[in-house]
């Protein structure tokens, strides 16, 4: 019998792969890409949660509200591209500087 | 929910995990991206299984087209030098987060499966009404009851991008510097912390020579 337990399983354990990646790694690239890792774990909870908790007949008697957990994962993935767009430039103008991205060189605000 | 539907949700499960742990652990950044890829993939083909065929279509497209290729672009873009020599500095530190984030994490989630099995109780998914999902209902929602959120994301794109091209852009030459910018720049500064040349914001700019060059 398939539920909803898989996807929120399956879905747990890929945001603590992206969890551990983003606290082990030291490079800012990887580190982007866990929070990736991450933000497409929470997306995979949310559709799977909408499909669960549809209530018969939804989709004509509550039409807005049907579509709820597959809307939030839409805006999650707008708001992740404006993030990753930043990010690499944000990781462009520190290579600019340091050439290097290992995180631990960005300290332009030690001392 | 027929065997095959699971057997369909064991693969894809198991594509997406190794996905993720070969981000994780790759050494070249371009395995991680690659991993990404199948991670994203993977989910998308999730998607359809759960009657979101909408958004599959925009994690194929968004994802694989535009933020994987992103990261190609830079991870090319840096070359060699996108990935980082490992040391040794700090690993015990490192290691022991995120071995204790992992086993928190895993802890917490075999005391949930163990709850659940007890319980006997399953989430069922009712399958939808036709339609549910499509790009006619999903977009009737989106333009009704969720268009200040969908307007608001728009304009977060637009500052996005105009930020993304300033930030990566940078100062061009010391003529855009305000007075005291210059005055910054060109004093020589009192250096506590050893490199100033290197650590310097208009270090590269002010004389007009690429870093590289200068190095070289």
């Amino acid at each position: 019998m398939m539920g909803v337990e898989h996807f929120v399983f399956l879905s747990a354990i890929l945001f603590i792969i992206g969890s551990v990646g983003f606290l082990v790694r030291r490079n800012v690239l990887v580190t982007l890409m866990s929070i990736e890792v991450m933000l497409n774990a929470a997306n995979l909870a949310l559709v799977a949660f909408n499909r669960s908790r549809l209530a018969p007949g939804a989709m004509q008697t509550y039409p807005g509200q049907s579509h709820t957990g597959q809307v939030f994962a839409f805006f999650i993935i707008a708001a992740e591209a404006a993030e990753v767009a930043v990010g690499l430039a944000i990781v462009l103008a520190m290579y600019r500087l340091r050439q290097t991205v290992r995180s631990d060189d960005a300290d332009l605000l030690r001392n | 929910m027929s065997p095959l539907e699971l057997g369909y949700f064991y693969g894809c499960a198991g594509l997406a995990v190794s996905g993720a742990l070969s981000v994780v652990i790759a050494k070249n950044p371009i395995r991680s991206a690659m991993g990404l890829l199948l991670l994203i993939l993977s989910v998308a083909a999730l998607f359809l299984e759960l009657h979101a065929q909408f958004l599959a279509a925009v994690q194929l497209i968004v994802y694989a087209g535009a933020i994987v290729i992103l990261f190609l672009f830079v991870i090319m873009l840096l070359g060699p030098s996108a990935s980082t020599p490992s040391d040794r500095r700090g690993i015990t530190v490192r290691a022991a987060s995120g071995a204790l984030f992992a086993l928190a994490g895993l802890g917490t989630l075999g005391a949930v499966a163990r709850a659940a099995a007890a319980s006997h109780r399953t989430m069922p998914m009712p399958v939808p009404e036709p339609g549910f999902g499509g790009i006619d209902a999903f977009g009737s929602v989106l333009f009704s009851d969720a268009i200040v959120p969908f307007e608001l994301s728009s304009a977060l794109l637009m500052v996005a991008v105009v930020g993304a091209v300033a930030v990566a852009r940078g100062r061009q030459g010391s003529g855009s510097m305000s007075r005291s910018e210059q005055e910054i720049a060109h004093r020589a500064p009192p250096s506590p912390v050893g490199s100033a040349e290197q650590s310097g914001i208009f270090s590269h700019e002010v004389d007009g020579a690429h870093p590289q060059e200068r190095s070289a």
